[in-house]
């Protein structure tokens, strides 16, 4: 009797397809206070294809796209739905999320928005007016599965989200938005926390959906996902339309002069370091996680000073565990740390910094920086234990403003002042500041050196200019002979950055190549947990 | 002698019990919306009072029992605009309506009484006693349960039904989503906002109805500090229930059974003093807490709301 109910909600969601199939954005304002995101923006999406959005951090994109999910409401400008009938259009008016899934918008924001405490069912039914009062779980899963198989969206309707991986709570979102019926996706940065293999997994997903008909935005600023996933390109720069075009008429370097306004560098040269032995030695650690179940297992790596060692391998199989162990913030319940020679093993943070250890935490706002803090307190975090920046138990207010000043300038922090809280710069600039503060002030009391950099996902969500930016800071650290550890999911970023890559797979490092020599095949392979 | 023993532990602890069950609920409907409401104490002293007073006026404890609702919820209203629209602290906002309905309640216990007296000392209705036939008469536990005010039947029907809404039915979807992720709720069409108003409002409602279990049943009346720190349990009680309605009821039970068994000392003439006896309650409440939190966060999910105490505005920038 029940899964009658729920055969009517798709019978509403078939009436759909003769709704809007295509999107128009007609001159689309919208201001935020001291900023205007949007500056007349023309889109314009057809049904069927998928359409990369492109544009820097900033650019505006994710702006433009919740005013057409119904987030925030434009300030001037048309929304247009074709509404079937040849050339015809209506303009429409998206006051709030629920307008927008009636007219079968929806969005996959970059921070996923999922109940964390509720199964993907109870996920996927959140919100549908037209479910029964009693909440049939069972036949949600069924018919979860159907589409599910249909779109080749593999996932589990009991399991709670908390228990998938962020590859899976994708597939979660994205799921939801097809059991709306929704007929235009957009995706922000979809492939920002996906390894390559799910982020082709993906691309073919999308492929799957257009053929059914339906349009996909993507919002992104890599362009090597654009140019193989999507047909069409819109450019934004600093909130206006750069240009429009097929990705059949353009190239990578086009799309990227477009989108930076000037050229970019892909590959950046890498020096020859007189390596010095000894940096950093890791041997045969093994550490749980946050619930306790094994995530280091027998892990050894040895880093001479002037190294970059990349880390390979898909989110979630220790990373984030051997860069805690590597900074004193997670204890090894077995096995040895030493940075130059001094066993730092399961002490205190304080003491690994004290060693000359920097860190830049994957997690930018959580572990990085107090995003409520003014960006000068972000920059003292480490120094601000010695003279000139305090006297004893006083802070120096001049030195303060003196020293953040000038790191603000040497590493081309954009904020408004120092005073600014931290939260409100963009990711690059913020992973700008992280970077000043780690490098250049090493333990703070400029005794030591930077001996070992720890960096998680140092580029993870910054656009090709920021990214640029982080990636030069790491190489002329590394010719100051810093050993450095970077652990990223970015193929491409290792095999440039890199002198050896090391893959994790549940825990173990499961081979360690030579940049050079590395293919990306054997890499994939040795992530999927086969051992070379 | 040992069986009439436990039975009375058992009905003493079911009645100090009741208006703890109501109350609870009342407090976990509203944080699981999100919104963390410390003016418990407030709300149900103040449903005490005014429940007495009608009462005592109109001499129906039906009349009693929804003025303190609507006072409850009418408080609950000031703490939902001030944090739900206003976006004020709901620490603050919460502890500003305990210190208003304790101070209130007090004055008005002094002027509701027959014309312009004081309430302390009057008589007024109280629910009776009604014994279920046949189920009453279980031997042991029949005249403990079975043999009550309409007030606890009411408690052994609404848990349930509270526990089927939450977690069974689409609109208790609704509830455990705004509380935990607002933002995902807002996006998928739930209104958030008149959502987190209406728990708010309802959880009010039955903190006064737990302040009217207390004047109308359990010691019938008004006297000064009638809830003696009860608002406060309440909030200790919401987390050893981890959120959840029917383990409320555990809670409510144990805390009350405790009282049972300190009455029962201090009128076998123990010499243990009896402020020290008085204060067992409160002690176990502590250890039940920190034992609590602390086999939780060895687990690492203590099951909160993970927006509990969060304001939410939609046009944030993140």
């Amino acid at each position: 009797m029940d899964s009658g109910r729920i055969t009517v909600v798709s019978a509403n969601n078939m009436s759909m397809v003769k709704l809007p199939v295509a999107v128009e954005m007609r001159g689309i304002v919208k201001r935020f206070p001291g900023v205007l995101a949007n500056d007349r923006v023309n889109l314009s999406i057809k049904s069927g294809e998928v359409h990369a959005l492109l544009g820097e951090n900033g650019a505006g994109k994710t702006t433009l796209m919740s005013a057409l999910c119904g987030l925030y409401r434009p300030d001037e400008g048309d929304i247009c739905l074709a509404d079937g009938s040849v050339g015809g259009a209506k303009v429409v008016d998206i006051g709030s999320p629920r307008d927008a899934i009636q007219f079968g918008i929806g969005m996959v924001h970059q921070h996923f928005r999922l109940v964390h405490n509720q199964t993907v069912s109870e996920n996927v039914i959140l919100g549908l007016a037209d479910t029964p009062l009693h909440l049939d779980l069972k036949s949600v899963g069924g018919r979860l599965l159907e589409i599910s198989e249909r779109y080749g969206l593999p996932v589990d309707p009991e399991a709670y989200v908390w228990q998938l991986s962020v590859g899976e709570q994708q597939r979660v979102e994205i799921l939801k938005l097809l059991f709306r019926g929704a007929e235009v996706l957009i995706l922000d940065e979809p492939t920002a926390v996906l390894t390559p293999n799910e982020a082709s997994e993906l691309g073919n997903t999308l492929r799957h959906m257009c053929a059914e008909g339906k349009a996909v935005v993507f919002i992104s600023h890599k362009l090597d996902e654009v140019m193989s996933f999507c047909d069409r390109v819109t450019v934004l720069r600093d909130g206006r339309n750069v240009a429009a075009l097929s990705t059949r008429e353009t190239d990578k370097k086009a799309l990227a002069k477009l989108m930076v306004g000037r050229e970019v560098l892909f590959r950046l040269d890498k020096s020859e370091v007189a390596f010095a032995e000894g940096a950093l030695s890791v041997e045969h650690i093994s550490a749980f996680n946050d619930k306790g179940l094994s995530a280091l297992h027998d892990v050894s790596l040895s880093l001479a000073g002037g190294e970059v060692v990349g880390v390979a391998g898909v989110a979630g199989n220790g990373q984030r565990e051997l860069a805690e162990a590597l900074t004193g913030l997670r204890k090894v319940t077995s096995g040895k740390v030493c940075v130059n020679g001094q066993d730092v093993t399961n002490q205190s943070p304080l003491r690994f910094i004290r060693a000359g250890v920097s860190h830049i935490p994957g997690d930018r706002l959580g572990m990085g920086l107090a995003g409520n803090l003014p960006v000068s307190d972000n920059l003292i975090m480490k120094a601000f234990r010695h003279r000139p920046l305090s006297v004893g138990p006083f802070l120096s207010k001049t030195a303060i403003s003196q020293f953040s000043d000038s790191l603000i300038e040497a590493f081309d922090v954009v904020t408004p002042s120092r005073n600014t809280p931290a939260r409100n710069l963009s990711g690059g600039n913020q992973q700008k500041a992280i970077l000043a503060r780690e490098i250049a002030t090493g333990d703070g009391s400029g005794d030591v050196g930077v001996n070992v950099l720890i960096a998680v996902q140092p580029t993870r969500g910054l656009d090709v200019g920021a990214t640029e930016g982080v990636r030069r800071a790491l190489l002329e650290q590394r010719e100051k002979g810093t050993a450095i550890v970077l652990i990223s999911e970015d193929l491409d970023e290792l095999l440039s950055l890199s002198d050896r890559i090391a893959v994790m797979h549940a825990g173990k490092i499961m081979g360690l190549v030579r940049a050079v020599d590395a293919n990306m095949e054997e890499i994939g392979l040795m992530m999927a947990g086969e051992a070379s | 002698m040992e069986i009439g023993l436990v039975a009375s532990i058992l009905s003493i602890a079911i009645a100090a019990g009741t208006s703890l069950v109501f109350a609870t609920v009342g407090e976990i409907v509203t944080e699981r919306a999100g919104i963390l409401n410390l003016g418990v104490e407030g709300m149900m002293i103040m449903g005490a009072v005014t429940g007495f007073a009608a009462a005592f006026h109109t001499e129906s404890v039906a009349i009693g029992v929804i003025i303190a609702m609507l006072v409850g919820g009418a408080m609950a209203l000031v703490h939902a605009f001030l944090t739900i629209t206003m976006l004020a602290d709901q620490v603050v906002s919460g502890l500003a309506l305990t210190l208003l309905g304790s101070g209130l309640a007090s004055f008005l216990g002094q002027r509701l009484g027959p014309e312009g007296m004081p309430l302390v000392g009057q008589i007024g209705p109280r629910f009776e006693k009604i014994a279920l036939p046949f189920l009453s008469e279980i031997p042991l536990v029949g005249p403990s349960v079975f043999h009550r005010d309409l007030l606890s039947y009411l408690m052994y029907f609404f848990v349930p039904v509270a526990w089927y809404f939450v977690y069974k039915t689409r609109p208790g979807l609704h509830l455990r989503a705004i509380g935990d992720s607002p933002q995902t709720a807002d996006a998928m069409g739930v209104n958030v906002f008149a959502l987190r108003y209406v728990y708010t409002v309802v959880g009010g409602m039955l903190v006064g109805l737990g302040g009217a279990h207390l004047s109308l049943s359990y010691t019938p009346g008004w006297t000064e500090n009638i809830t003696g720190g009860r608002g406060w349990i309440v909030i200790a009680l919401v987390i050893f229930a981890t959120w959840n309605p029917v383990r409320a009821v555990l809670g409510a039970l144990v805390f009350g059974g405790v009282n049972a068994i300190q009455f029962r000392l201090q009128a076998a003439g123990t010499t243990i003093s009896a402020s020290l006896l008085n204060m067992l309650p409160y002690i176990l409440t502590i250890v039940v807490l920190v034992l609590i939190t602390w086999a939780e966060a060895f687990r690492k999910r203590v099951g909160a709301p993970t927006a509990l105490g969060l304001p939410y505005m939609r046009e944030e920038r993140t």
